[in-house]
C-alpha cells in the first residue's frame, strides 16, 4: 500500500473535525457568516430521508436477526448510530483497575442520530457546584451567558415542554408536549403518593413545526433510527445540509484526523488526516481549527499534535487536556404492573422516548452525596423487536388465572402463547441519570504502545467512580423501589447492592463523557479559556463536551449547542476584528 | 438459487470487490457493493454491515438432521392455534438458524441440546428423538420445560430448553404472524392524543387539570409555532 502526504492547495477560512452536535451548529454559524467551511467526519454520509438510509417505519422481520443488536450497532440492527463500544481497528486501552467504556459514532451526525433527545437546559446552580458544596470547580461562564443561546437553539431546533418555573429547570421556548402514556399516568400517581415532581419531557422533537424545511412528528416512537421528515434533530439534518444549502460548506466523509498543525509560533494552520477511503494522508490549511470530534476524541487529537512549540500537544501546555473526564452517573430498575396485565390494545408508540420525567427534587445539605439526578421513565406497548418473549422461565409466575392461581414458570404451548400475549405492555421501568464529581485523577492519555489502523495512537482510560457516585446510586435504588411500589407495581429482579456499585454503570456507558479540555480563567488548569479557545493556540477552538467544567444532572447536547453557537460567534467577532 | 450458487456469487462479487477497495483510489468506489442474497438488514448499511449479512446468509449452521428436530421443537414451543400460525409458519427456524451465526456463543449450546435429546431418548427408549411418538416426545420435553419442577440432573435440559423458548418466542413475536396475534397497533403515522377515554376511564384516570392547556392538540400540529419574548405559544 504506498503512502503519501498530500496537500490540498485550497485553504479555508475554518476547519471543523467532526459533525455531530458542537461541529453541525459551528458549520452552520460560520458558514452563515459568510465564511468558508470544511466539515471533516471520520464516517460516511448519512441522510434517512432517502431511501437507501432509511430503518424508519421498518418492521422486525427486515431484519434477519429481528432488529437485535450487533457490534456496530449495540442499540439494535436499525439504530442509527454506526460505530458502537468495539469499533474494528480503532481500539483504545485502560488503566489497571479501572474502567471506561467508549462510545462513538461514525457518520454525519455522529451520535445526534440516535440519540434520547432530552434537551435539557444546565440551570444557574449547574455553572456554580464549587461556590455552592466545594467540590470540583466553577465555570468561568455562568447560566446568564449562555441564555439568550439557549432561547435561540429552543427556537432554531425545536424542543417540547412545559413551563414550570423550577429554579434550576430554567424554561425555554417550548413546543406543546404529548400527553402521557397510560403507564406514565400511572408513575405519575406513584410519585405523587412519595411526594416526587413528574412534569412533562422536554425533547427535541417537532410536535409543530417551526419552519418549512422540516416536517412534524407523526409518532412511530423510533427517533433512535433518524427521522425521514427531519422531525427530530440531528446534526446532519438539521445543522449540516442545512449549513450545506446556503453556505460555503465542504464536506470531507471518511476522513481520520490524526493531528493539528501549527507554525513555528504555534498557531493552528490546518489538520492532517487520513482518508479511510484510500489510507494516505492528507493535509488541509485553514485560519481557525475548531475541533468537534467529541470530548475525547478532541483530546486525542490535541494530544497527538506535538511540535517543538507544543511538546506535549497543541493546548496541552497546562497538562490538563484529558483530565476532568467524566461521565453522568446511571442506574435503572424494572417493575411489573399487574393492572397493565391483558391490557386493551390502541396505538400508543408516542414520540421516541419518555413523554414525562422527574428533574432533581432534593436538596443534597440533608444527603450522603453531593449533586442530584433526574430519572427517565419507560414502559409501553412498543414495537416488539428481539428480545421480546424471553425470560417467560421467570416472568410467567406474574399471570395468574381467574381463580388466582399463578402460572408455572416456563412450560411451552398455546398456554405460554397466550401468556406472552397478556403480559405484552405490563413492563414499565426507570433510569436515573445524576452528575458524578469531576476529577483530575480520572482521565485519558496517549498510549504509546498502540496504535490504531490509520498509525494515529490510541487513548488510555483511567476512570474511577468514588463514594460520590456509589452513594446517589444507592438512593437512585431507594427512589425506584419507592416509586414502582406506590405505583402499584410489582418489582422485578433482586435490588442491587454494594456488590455491584448500586447497579450503577460503568463510566462511559450513559455516553455523556465531557470535561477533557475544560474551559477556565486560569491558564495553568484549565486547556481553554471562557470563549473555548486553547490558552496557548489562539487560533485553535473546542465546540464539543470537552469544554464542559462539570456535567449537571443533565443530557449534554443542549448546552454543547448552545456552547458552539456562543464559540462560533466569538470566532466571528475575533476574525473581524484580526485577532486571529 | 442454492446456497452453494449463493455462495460463489459472494465470492467473486460483492466479497471479492470488497476486498479490491482497500488497496485502490476513490475513484474505483463504481463497483457494485449490492446484497447478492435477500434477507439482509436494508437501511444505511455500512459495507462491512453488507458482506457480514451476505456471509452469514450464504452459511449454514443446523445439519438437516438438526432442523428437522428444530422444526419439531419450535411448534411444541409456539404451536398454531383457533387464531394463529405456528411458529415454523412464522418463520421461526430460519430466524434461529441465523442468529446461531450471528451470535455464536448459542452454537454449542444449540448443538449441544439437541444432541443431549438424542443421547436421553436412547438412553430411556432406546430410539432418537425425532423416532419417539408424540407421547413420548412430550414426556422428555415435560422433563425440562418447568424450571422449578425439573430435578437436578435435569438442569442441563432446563437450561437448553430456556435458551429454545426465548428464541422460539422472540422469534415468533417479531414475525408477521406474531404481530396479528398480539394485536400490535403501532409503527404507522399518527396523531397521538393520549389514552383512548374509555382506557382512560377503566384504570380510573384523568389527563391533570394544570397540564390540559399545554399538551398538544392535534388539530394544531399544521401550525408553525411562534412565541412570545417570555416563551408563551402564541401562534
Amino acid at each position: 500500500m504506498s503512502f503519501e502526504i498530500k496537500s490540498s492547495g485550497e485553504a479555508y477560512d475554518v476547519i471543523i473535525v467532526g459533525s455531530g452536535a458542537g461541529g453541525g451548529m459551528a458549520s452552520k454559524i460560520l458558514s452563515e457568516a459568510g465564511l468558508s467551511v470544511a466539515v471533516l467526519e471520520a464516517g460516511g454520509d448519512f441522510d434517512p430521508a432517502k431511501e437507501e438510509d432509511r430503518t424508519q417505519l421498518r418492521p422486525p422481520w427486515e431484519s434477519p436477526r429481528r432488529g437485535g443488536g450487533t457490534r456496530i450497532r449495540p442499540f439494535g440492527d436499525f439504530d442509527q448510530a454506526i460505530g458502537g463500544w468495539d469499533i474494528e481497528g480503532e481500539p483504545y486501552t485502560r488503566g489497571e483497575g479501572t474502567s471506561f467504556d467508549w462510545f462513538r459514532s461514525r457518520m454525519v451526525g455522529g451520535r445526534t442520530n440516535h440519540w434520547g433527545r432530552i434537551s435539557l437546559r444546565f440551570g444557574p446552580n449547574d455553572f456554580k457546584r464549587r461556590s455552592i458544596d466545594g467540590m470540583g470547580d466553577d465555570w468561568p461562564i455562568g447560566y446568564d451567558e449562555l441564555k439568550p443561546y439557549y432561547d435561540k437553539v429552543d427556537k432554531l431546533i425545536g424542543v417540547f415542554g412545559s413551563k414550570e418555573g423550577i429554579y434550576n429547570e430554567p424554561d425555554g421556548f417550548f413546543l406543546p408536549p404529548p400527553k402521557p402514556r397510560l403507564h406514565e399516568l400511572f408513575i405519575m400517581k406513584g410519585a405523587k403518593k412519595a411526594n416526587m415532581p413528574v412534569i412533562p419531557g422536554r425533547l427535541s422533537m417537532l410536535t409543530r413545526p417551526i419552519n418549512n424545511e422540516r416536517g412534524v412528528c407523526f409518532f412511530c416512537n423510533q427517533c433512535n433510527r433518524a427521522c425521514q421528515a427531519y422531525a427530530d434533530f440531528s446534526s446532519g439534518t438539521c445543522l449540516i445540509k442545512p449549513a450545506m444549502a446556503k453556505g460555503k460548506v465542504d464536506l470531507y466523509t471518511m476522513a481520520m484526523v490524526r493531528t493539528v498543525t501549527t507554525d513555528d509560533s504555534g498557531n493552528a494552520t490546518g489538520v492532517s488526516y487520513i482518508s479511510k477511503a484510500d489510507m494516505k494522508e492528507y493535509k488541509l490549511r485553514a485560519r481557525v481549527v475548531v475541533l468537534g470530534a467529541s470530548a475525547c476524541e478532541s483530546a486525542r487529537i490535541m494530544m497527538n499534535s506535538k511540535s517543538k512549540t507544543h511538546p506535549n500537544g497543541v493546548g496541552n501546555s497546562s497538562g490538563m487536556v484529558g483530565r476532568y473526564l467524566h461521565d453522568s452517573t446511571g442506574a435503572d430498575r424494572m417493575g411489573i404492573m399487574p393492572d397493565l396485565i391483558d391490557r386493551e390494545r390502541y396505538n400508543e408508540d408516542g414520540v421516541g422516548g419518555m413523554h414525562v420525567y422527574t428533574p432533581w427534587w432534593l436538596d443534597n445539605k440533608k444527603l450522603d452525596f453531593a449533586r442530584g439526578y433526574h430519572i427517565e421513565y419507560w414502559g409501553g406497548m412498543g414495537m416488539p423487536s428481539y428480545g421480546i418473549g424471553f425470560s417467560m422461565d421467570t416472568m410467567r409466575k406474574h399471570l395468574k388465572d381467574e381463580f388466582g392461581n399463578p402460572s408455572p414458570n416456563g412450560g411451552y404451548g398455546e398456554g405460554l402463547k397466550k401468556d406472552i400475549r397478556r403480559l405484552y405492555g405490563s413492563t414499565l421501568g426507570m433510569s436515573g441519570r445524576g452528575e458524578s464529581i469531576p476529577r483530575f485523577s480520572n482521565y485519558c492519555e496517549i498510549d504509546n504502545n498502540v496504535v490504531d489502523k490509520y498509525g494515529i495512537p490510541v487513548l488510555k482510560f483511567h476512570y474511577k467512580w468514588t463514594d460520590q457516585e456509589i452513594k446517589q446510586a444507592k438512593h437512585m435504588q431507594d427512589t425506584f423501589e419507592e416509586i414502582l411500589t406506590e405505583s402499584g407495581a410489582v418489582l422485578l429482579g433482586k435490588k442491587p447492592g454494594a456488590d455491584t456499585m448500586y447497579g450503577l454503570a460503568a463510566p462511559g456507558r450513559i455516553i455523556h463523557e465531557v470535561g477533557t479540555t475544560r474551559m477556565g480563567n486560569n491558564a495553568s488548569t484549565s486547556v481553554l479559556n471562557s470563549n473555548c479557545q486553547a490558552h496557548d493556540c489562539k487560533n485553535l477552538f473546542v465546540v464539543d463536551a470537552g469544554p464542559f467544567v462539570s456535567q449537571a444532572d443533565k443530557n449534554p447536547t443542549w448546552t454543547i449547542l448552545a456552547l458552539a453557537w456562543r464559540t462560533s460567534d466569538y470566532i466571528v467577532d475575533q476574525l473581524k476584528k484580526k485577532n486571529i | 438459487m442454492n446456497r452453494r450458487e449463493n455462495l460463489k456469487l459472494l465470492f467473486t462479487g460483492s466479497l471479492a470487490s470488497g476486498f479490491l477497495l482497500t488497496h485502490c483510489s476513490p475513484k474505483d468506489k463504481e463497483l457494485d457493493y449490492s446484497p447478492k442474497i435477500t434477507g439482509g438488514t436494508p437501511g444505511g448499511r455500512t459495507q462491512e454491515e453488507i458482506l457480514r449479512d451476505q456471509k452469514l446468509l450464504s452459511e449454514t449452521f443446523f445439519t438437516d438432521e438438526e432442523r428437522k428436530k428444530l422444526d419439531v421443537l419450535v411448534d411444541i414451543i409456539m404451536p398454531a392455534g383457533d387464531d394463529s400460525g405456528s411458529a415454523t409458519e412464522a418463520g421461526v427456524p430460519d430466524f434461529i438458524e441465523f442468529m446461531m451465526k450471528d451470535y455464536p456463543a448459542y452454537q454449542t449450546p444449540m448443538r449441544g441440546g439437541l444432541m443431549w435429546l438424542d443421547n436421553y431418548s436412547d438412553d430411556t427408549y432406546g430410539k432418537k428423538f425425532l423416532e419417539l411418538s408424540e407421547k413420548e416426545k412430550m414426556e422428555v420435553i415435560d422433563l425440562i420445560a418447568w424450571p422449578e419442577k425439573a430435578s437436578d440432573d435435569m438442569k442441563g435440559g432446563v437450561m437448553f430448553f430456556n435458551m429454545l423458548r426465548n428464541l422460539t418466542s422472540t422469534g415468533y413475536f417479531t414475525s408477521e404472524i406474531g404481530f396479528k396475534y398480539l394485536g400490535y397497533k403501532g409503527n404507522t403515522p399518527n396523531a397521538w392524543d393520549g389514552v383512548p377515554n374509555e382506557v382512560l376511564k377503566k384504570h380510573g384516570f384523568e389527563y391533570p387539570e394544570k397540564y390540559l392547556a399545554v399538551y398538544l392538540k392535534p388539530e394544531e400540529r399544521g401550525q408553525i409555532a411562534q412565541w412570545d419574548d417570555e416563551g408563551n405559544l402564541i401562534g
